[in-house]
């Protein structure tokens, strides 16, 4: 059988017809246990799959857990990729190809596999104990549990052992190539140029190391595996023709480093150094990690002692004239928020990153969810407006921190920045951007003394004046208890604090003339059904949108990156469209801010099972929206 | 002999902002911040390189009565603003203002790190014993038994020690002074402004509304001299009117008694003698409390360490920067790249 062959619709692409000769995508999910190594495994894979040009979306499924006991399914982790010779924009509804290191791995994932799909097992790891451990009563490869798809059982674990020990290597340290060696049989699987994994696998170990070279010759021998054991029977080598791209230079980015490099692009282009302030906590600690090793940049992290320090230290270092910036995600923000409502009073910029997970409470860490909509509009205590932007795919979120950042100094105001743990995690192809492409707004600290209060605003953005510490004849005070408006003083006055109320109500929503009007992303202005999305539910939406026009459905994409202040037209356009359907990764956060701004008769496709949203579960709502 | 003043030496009132004052009239902070206005113009501080960093509480709206810089941020979180300053713009005098219920009980966190960590910072802890702005509650250096609206059959908590908190806290320099005490408070300004590192002053202050003369059996001018100890560096630790009473190491209970020079046998030589880099020492007195001993004031522990945080932030940063600033074209290109034509 070939991988090409026995490709029914309604796998990977639902809706686009595959033919055996041309399947333009596939899907596989690595799993295995949280000690597998299987991110690094998913992560060459893809670096392998992008330098063949091909495009491709991925996503990591991890625990919490760092190392949940040996051969749990609690403790799987699994990386899933798609990848094919035409844009893609999900991780995939399904996979087509599911590697299983383990029984739990199996267990976890089996399921989700299309009919017809292709399991490849490490036999060596379904020991009877094993089997029991992962919750089956019998062996699944014995009582038809896996009757619906192709199984290709190979000993992994016995080949990486045999392979590794010669380089004088421990037993244990052998039995851990194994998923260095399920890269090398992928790779030939699907054709890959192994260099880069090559290259990884010298600059990590060093070129002498027996570890090293144990990795090494697993790889390649779980290539010549694919090669010599005439597995062309079950699985033929599949190429798959590159994407036609846009001509550039592109490489693989994740949501995290696209994220934490536009931070330091927009701090470049507003002339400013930057103090990073965070505390640890799961997905957003990436930023942190990349930051800190970028001091180079004009960039100095501190790890705070808590949330609230890590926002407060931020303010202090805007105080100072520096861009203060703080990343966390929703247990963090909530900390956050008395500080960031000081940032409000007093008028300076702040940018919170935060990288959404599910909740509430701890909830499911790794997990994602676009459940911190309120919270990052509505949040804080008393009237506390500020400007929220969101990113919708991980390269997207370069440009949304350097947007954050003009806002931030432009306006005097905190940002919020909404991104997630899925995007956060996952990698696409990038086009890398060129700096000269980008317009500079160097900020322009105050010095001149003559009219000066710490209150005077420029009466076009109503931004107050940014005199910093240090500056001769500048003295002030600012500070969280409520200012007047002409001096800057205290001031108790019933009449000034809804003056001030009003113009810090004002400015921000000013901001909705400074930012791009709502465009429709897929479809039409107008029409019979709009879907409205907004972050990491991109990919699904745009792609369901795409496959039922082309059945003839009228539905349109619309994608909205500025949560608030809202696009100035955006009312007008959702009137245009007989129906809206508003699809998000929460309780109906978005749908409840358009029906309020615009009175809207919106509905709502909401999910919050940790997971991303499915195409197909987008077309099924588009179709019963329409009746069709 | 007639000393010239330079035209533009700074006075006291060129560090007074033009807000009136609102604290009660009586109020041990109007002393304290008396204090500042001279001891900054006598150190020969300027007022824009100055920053006065506040949090929440009668203490905390100090920042405005300053013709410096400000920030009155929000409760208990000053010294995680001014941390994020100082890491801004190391080269900035920063000052912060706190009081029992900001820096040791919302706050005690920040305060904990900001002195462990060594930020370069002047901490004053302006201690009443209570919370004022709120109108009277017990704070958490109020004393086991004070009635108050919270604990109106007394407070049961027992009471944390500033001092030796900071001690705790791994904090280099530690001083304690009166409000009243101008020229004392003078001294530890600068000593605190000085040292490089966190500096963490407490200062004793009267509030006259909610917590009157619980300072007394010490501060009251009738018995200061008899229940003051005003440690020096390298000077035995003696105090009273006639100078004859003391402190001396019981070395076999390891601990300290007051004794009498010239009674039962005890000669000035037996008298403890101050060593401010003794953190040990330090550790002793600093618990010392009225009635049975006498309060200790002045620079309790000193002792700087080689670097300040902001000091070491830098170092890093500029081993970083040596071999030239960051490229974020070159950045974002580097590793595994491919260009389609």
């Amino acid at each position: 059988m070939n991988l090409q062959a026995d490709v029914s619709p309604g796998g990977a692409t639902p809706g686009t017809a595959v033919s055996k000769a041309g399947q333009d995508a596939i899907v596989v999910r690595f799993a295995g246990d949280s000690g597998d190594g299987v991110q690094l495994l998913g992560n060459q894979f893809s670096q392998e799959t992008a330098l063949a040009g091909n495009s491709l979306a991925t996503f990591p499924d991890f625990p919490a857990e760092i190392r949940a006991p040996t051969g749990t399914t609690y403790g799987v982790s699994a990386f899933q990729i798609n990848f094919g010779s035409r844009v893609i924009k999900t991780a995939g509804d399904q996979p087509d190809v599911l590697v299983a290191l383990n029984p739990a791995a199996l267990m976890v994932n089996y399921k989700m596999l299309r009919k017809g799909g292709l399991v490849i097992l490490d036999s060596g790891a379904f020991k009877d104990r094993d089997i029991k451990r992962a919750g089956f009563n019998v062996d699944p490869r014995t009582d038809g549990t896996l009757k619906e798809f192709r199984v290709l059982e190979i000993d992994i674990s016995a080949q990486s052992l045999e392979i590794a020990k010669p380089f004088g290597v421990s037993q244990k340290e052998a039995l851990r190539t194994k998923n260095i060696w399920t890269l090398g049989l992928v790779s030939w699987m699907y054709d890959r140029d192994m260099a880069s994994t090559m290259e990884y696998i010298a600059r990590k170990f060093g070129a002498d190391d027996p570890i090293g070279k144990a990795n090494l010759a697993a790889l390649k021998a779980g290539h010549a595996y694919g090669e010599t054991h005439e597995l062309s029977g079950d699985v033929a080598p599949v190429s798959m023709p590159a994407v036609k791209f846009e001509p550039g230079t592109y490489r693989l980015v994740s949501g995290a480093e696209a994220l934490a490099w536009g931070l330091a692009a927009g701090a470049n282009l507003a002339g400013l150094e930057m103090v990073l302030s965070s505390y640890p906590i799961t997905p957003s600690s990436p930023i942190l990690h990349i930051l800190a090793r970028l001091k180079q940049f004009g960039i100095t992290t501190f790890q705070a002692e808590d949330e609230i320090a890590a926002c407060c230290a931020a303010i202090g270092a805007s105080f100072g004239g520096k861009l203060g910036v703080t990343a966390s995600s929703g247990p963090g923000i909530a900390l956050k928020t008395e500080a960031i409502g000081l940032a409000i009073s007093t008028e300076l910029p702040l940018v919170i990153v935060n990288t959404q997970r599910a909740g509430p409470s701890t909830g499911l860490p790794t997990k994602t969810e676009q459940s911190d909509l309120f919270i990052a509009v509505f949040g804080r205590n008393a009237d506390a407006p500020i400007p929220v932007i969101a990113s919708h795919s991980p390269g997207d979120c370069f440009d949304v921190a350097i947007e954050a950042v003009r806002l931030a100094t432009k306006y005097m105001t905190p940002v919020m920045i909404l991104s997630d743990g899925y995007i956060a995690n996952a990698a696409e192809p990038w086009l890398i951007p060129s700096m000269k492409s980008y317009a500079p707004f160097k900020v322009q600290f105050r010095t001149e003394t003559e009219g000066f209060h710490p209150y005077v605003r420029d009466p076009k953005t109503l931004a107050r004046a940014w005199a910093v510490p240090g500056t001769p004849g500048l003295m002030h005070r600012i500070g969280g208890i409520e200012k007047d408006y002409n001096s800057g003083n205290i001031s108790y006055e019933p009449a000034n604090h809804q003056k001030m109320t009003d113009t810090r109500f004002a400015k921000i929503n000013n901001i909705a003339d400074d930012i791009p009007e709502q465009g429709v992303e897929v479809g039409n202005t107008k029409g019979k059904l709009a879907v409205v999305g907004w972050g990491s539910t991109f990919g699904p939406i745009s792609r369901a949108v795409h496959n039922m026009r082309d059945q003839g459905l009228d539905v349109s994409h619309i994608h909205i990156r500025h949560i608030w202040p809202l696009p100035r037209n955006l009312g007008q356009l959702l009137k245009s469209f007989d129906k809206v359907l508003v699809a998000e990764m929460n309780q109906g956060q978005m749908l409840t801010l358009l029906k309020s701004q615009y009175l809207v008769d919106a509905k709502g496709l909401l999910k919050v099972s940790g997971q991303p949203l499915k195409i197909e579960e987008v077309t099924n709502a588009i179709r019963a929206q329409l009746g069709s | 002999m007639n000393v010239t003043v330079p035209p533009d030496k700074l006075t006291a009132k060129d560090f007074a902002s033009d807000q009136e004052v609102r604290w009660c009239p009586g109020c041990g902070d109007y002393a304290i911040l008396k204090s500042m206005y001279k001891s900054l113009a006598d150190m020969g501080a300027t007022p824009e390189n100055t920053v006065f960093v506040s949090g929440i509480g009668c203490s905390s709206r100090f920042p405005y009565y300053m013709a410096t810089y400000g920030f009155h941020t929000i409760h208990g979180r000053a010294p995680a603003v001014a941390t994020g300053l100082k890491l801004a713009r190391p080269e900035l005098d920063v000052w912060v203002v706190t009081g029992d219920g900001d820096a040791l009980s919302i706050g005690a966190n920040h305060l904990f790190h900001a002195l462990r960590r060594n930020v370069d910072l002047n901490i004053l802890l302006f201690n009443n014993e209570v919370y004022g702005l709120t109108k009277g509650q017990f704070s958490p250096t109020s004393r086991v038994g004070q009635k108050s609206p919270s604990t109106p059959m007394g407070s049961i908590d027992s009471p944390a020690d500033p001092c030796t908190f900071a001690l705790g806290c791994n904090a280099r320099f530690i001083a304690r002074g009166i409000d009243i005490q101008a020229k004392e408070l003078g001294v530890l300004f600068a000593r605190a402004r000085d040292h490089k590192g966190a500096s963490f002053v407490e200062i004793i202050q009267n509030c006259i509304v909610y917590n009157d003369a619980v300072f007394a059996d010490f501060t009251d001018k009738d018995v200061a001299a008899e229940m003051q100890l005003h440690v020096k560096h390298g000077q035995p630790m003696l105090y009273g009117k006639a100078g004859n009473k003391g402190l001396r190491l019981n070395t076999q209970a390891l601990k300290i008694e007051t004794v009498i020079v010239g009674e039962n046998g005890v000669t000035e030589k037996g008298i403890l003698v101050h060593d401010e880099k003794n953190r040990v020492l330090a550790g002793m007195i600093a618990a010392l409390r009225p009635p049975s001993f006498p309060e200790i004031l002045g620079v309790i522990y000193c002792d700087p360490a080689a670097t300040s945080y902001e000091q070491a932030v830098a170092a890093q940063e500029a081993q970083a920067r040596a071999k030239g600033l960051g490229d974020l074209d070159k950045l974002m290109r580097a590793g595994n790249t491919w260009s389609v034509t």
